[in-house]
């Protein structure tokens, strides 16, 4: 009894084809065995592209938008990654960007404050002898900071971040420019001035002129 | 946020802002509202990285903040909006109307602010005066004054806002001593006020700004760092601070709108009746509200007086435009009633809804065909048909109206409505109708536009990328012919360095840059702009 109408013609179905539009008699269109092409040919071409001054222009515009945002410092790159070695080289160089640094200054009073990092200045200025002598040297961070500068460069930033975040909201910029000014000198790593480094490169020059020395 | 949307959004955040900036901005466009930690967790990026990619995320608008859900201590919750991303399309848009109302003052203005995501008014001034300067002969340099007049006339109109002023969120909530005063605890339940909500949105700030554009040389590097720090110390002392500048989308919106009703009307009628319309909607500018169906009513008397003075007709003539207008089917114009000559209304959302009725028909018309297109046409205007009424009424043969209709069928423009007869729905019993629904299928062809636009930068940064050595070949070129030209060399240097670029590469390069360039047509911003409007308008 079950599947009686099984084989004759078209199977039956639940709900009367008429209706649907398949007459009697009509053919189906063959079955698909595979998916449809993930490229199908197109029966019409698509109408053409606008063209005029206005579209022109406009896309000059584009263009010249994709290329200018590239250039500003809301396009953010990742620090390139550390090298096998730290090299001494590293210590000069400061001019690549850092992850821990933001290269624009938000209004960070339209921020909430914990996204608050560190603005990197654009070319030190180097700092006063003046201004250093006059800040106390006051116990505990003083001590710390000079703790870690023996430890890496990352280590050094964050324990300043730590020590934002312990400090209450009104020092905080002071703090961070007495730390900018201690971080200038530890990042030199040596208690001397950047100007008066001497690399060494005329080193063995200067000698070969003073013969009547003996040279030991 | 659709799948397209959020692919379509990604692409957009990483051309513009970089990938990191892309990959937080895609988790948090899927995952709605986090806060810090759960989004460094969740995409395994360094934390300085997150707290850099959400500070330019918030600085253009595509993020906002408010403090968490679960009360005043739970941390700040972050959530993007696709729509502001999805703005980003349109940049080349809002600065080409800046540049069409107010010159390229204008359109320098709008740019920079766009660029910057919100600016102070010194700042905007003294940059734009820079690059209006930069491109002057020598000599000549840019006042500021003028460059504050265009600023100032762009907020009168409403197309540059204010700010709004930020809720104090997590701010002083992490110091935890109650008797500060002066901080109020911000509720968590309130939305985040919006520009409108300020009642100093469009008024200027009083500063005076005096001075000249500064030529920027590219042989002073030192005296330019100290021209910069003497500009930072000069926009300390404008007094402005804290006052910042945003474009105003919906305004720019808005004009797109009522410049798509112009046109249409000129182009289904004649130039009179499109500056009558122009007219009535530049009187109700500011009377009528973003989402208004229509505008205020007014009178023919008032339209009359405000016609162009060379649009010189006469009133009886005027009479007869605004009832040819009113008679048309696309009911773009209608009458509110009879006192003051006429009291007529432009229907906004009428007139929205047609346009976009009929650039649906033209996408069935262009994909399709003209008779599936007739179908189409057909559904739309009898709302329910059956298949052998369509047959019938659309004049095709049985089994080709069949077939045109499983087409559309299966591309989803059109539905089947199931009505049955007896309360179990026997298939044998039931009536199934064909029909339209224009708002559903609207939005469908708008995922259909965004899933375009992103397909196409792809394949534009794919074919970047696989002729990179050629375009940069090309870049030098150009760089060494346009050095030897500037140092006055021969003509037979210039050909002898063109001949470096051999004659298929110079084809193939061609043919890059032709595609490269049409990359991103407009055309389906227009679509997509209408299907925009319409969707968001939620008409019928």
């Amino acid at each position: 009894m079950a599947g009686r109408g099984r084989g004759r013609g078209r199977g039956q179905m639940t709900f009367n084809l008429e209706d649907v539009g398949i007459g009697r008699g009509d053919s189906l269109p063959p079955t698909t065995f595979k998916p449809s092409p993930l490229f199908p040919p197109m029966p019409v071409q698509p109408v053409p592209l606008q063209t005029g001054e206005e579209v022109e222009y406009m896309l000059a515009l584009k263009q010249e938008l994709r290329a200018a945002t590239k250039t500003l410092p809301f396009y953010i790159r990742r620090a390139a990654p550390k090298r096998d070695v730290d090299r001494y080289s590293d210590k000069y160089q400061s001019g690549e960007i850092k992850d821990s640094t933001i290269e624009w200054s938000p209004d960070w009073s339209r921020l909430p404050k914990e996204l608050c990092i560190k603005v990197r200045e654009q070319g030190k200025r180097p700092t006063p002898q003046v201004k250093r002598t006059k800040k106390p040297l006051v116990g505990k961070e003083e001590i710390l900071t000079k703790l870690e500068t023996l430890e890496k460069k990352e280590e050094a930033v964050n324990s300043e971040e730590e020590q934002d975040e312990e400090k209450k909201k009104t020092n905080e910029e002071e703090e961070q420019a007495d730390e900018e000014d201690y971080e200038e000198d530890f990042e030199e790593d040596t208690d001397y001035i950047m100007s008066y480094f001497d690399n060494g490169e005329e080193f063995g020059g200067d000698s070969d002129d003073n013969m009547d020395e003996a040279t030991y | 946020m659709t799948a397209q949307e959020v692919r379509l959004c990604g692409l957009l955040l990483q051309e513009h802002f970089g990938e990191v900036v892309e990959r937080i901005g895609t988790h948090l466009l899927r995952g709605g509202a986090q806060n810090l930690r759960t989004i460094a967790n969740e995409t395994n990026t360094p934390l300085d990285l997150v707290k850099k990619s959400l500070c330019v995320l918030v600085q253009h608008g595509a993020c906002e903040f408010r403090s968490g859900r679960r009360g005043p201590g739970s941390p700040v919750e972050y959530r993007a909006s696709c729509e502001r991303v999805l703005r980003v399309l349109r940049y080349p848009r809002y600065i080409y109307t800046a540049k069409t109302l107010y010159g390229d003052t204008g359109e320098l203005i709008v740019e920079e602010v766009l660029q910057r995501g919100h600016m102070t008014m010194s700042n905007t001034v003294k940059t734009v005066a820079d690059r209006l300067t930069h491109n002057m002969e020598e000599g000549r340099s840019m006042e500021y004054s003028e460059v504050v007049s265009a600023f100032s006339k762009l907020v009168e109109t409403h197309f540059l806002q204010r700010c709004p002023p930020v809720a104090e969120v997590g701010t002083a909530a992490t110091s935890a001593t109650p008797a500060t005063p002066g901080t109020p605890a911000a509720p968590a339940s309130t939305a985040p006020p919006t520009a409108e909500s300020n009642p100093d949105c469009y008024k200027l700030p009083h500063v005076t700004l005096i001075g000249r554009g500064k030529r920027r040389r590219s042989s002073d590097d030192s005296e330019e760092q100290r021209g910069g720090k003497k500009a930072k110390m000069d926009s300390e002392s404008c007094g402005d601070e804290g006052i910042y500048w945003q474009v105003n989308f919906e305004r720019f919106h808005q004009h797109f709108r009522d410049q798509a009703i112009i046109s249409a009307v000129a182009s289904k009628m004649d130039q009179t009746s499109s500056e009558i319309v122009r007219t009535m909607l530049r009187m109700s500018e500011v009377t009528t509200t973003q989402t208004a169906a229509y505008t205020q009513p007014l009178s023919a008397n008032e339209v009359f007086r405000s016609l162009p003075p060379n649009y010189s007709i006469s009133r009886p003539i005027l009479d007869q435009y605004l009832s040819l207008l009113v008679d048309d089917p696309m009911e773009f114009v209608g009458k509110s009633g009879d006192s003051g000559g006429g009291m007529y209304v432009v229907n906004l959302q009428r007139a929205l809804a047609n346009l976009a009725r009929a650039t649906l028909e033209s996408v069935v018309q262009e994909r399709f065909g003209s008779r599936s297109a007739r179908i189409f046409r057909l559904l739309l205007r009898k709302r329910h048909l059956e298949q052998k009424q369509v047959e019938d009424f659309a004049m095709i043969p049985a089994k080709e109206a069949k077939d045109m209709l499983y087409t559309l069928l299966s591309e989803n423009l059109v539905q089947l409505q199931e009505i049955p007869k007896t309360p179990d729905h026997a298939p044998s019993r039931t009536f199934y109708l064909y029909t339209v629904n224009q708002l559903p299928t609207a939005r469908l062809l708008l995922q259909h536009c965004y899933k375009t636009v992103a397909n196409l930068i792809e394949r534009r940064l794919f074919e970047t990328k696989e002729n990179k050595r050629l375009l940069e070949k090309s870049q030098r070129i150009e760089a060494i012919l346009a050095s030897l030209q500037a140092s006055g060399a021969e003509p037979e240097q210039l050909t002898e360095v063109e001949e470096m670029i051999t004659a298929p590469e110079r084809q193939q390069l061609e043919a890059l840059r032709h595609h490269i360039n049409k990359k991103k047509n407009p055309e389906n911003h227009i679509v997509g702009f209408f299907m925009n409007l319409f969707v968001n308008y939620g008409g019928k």
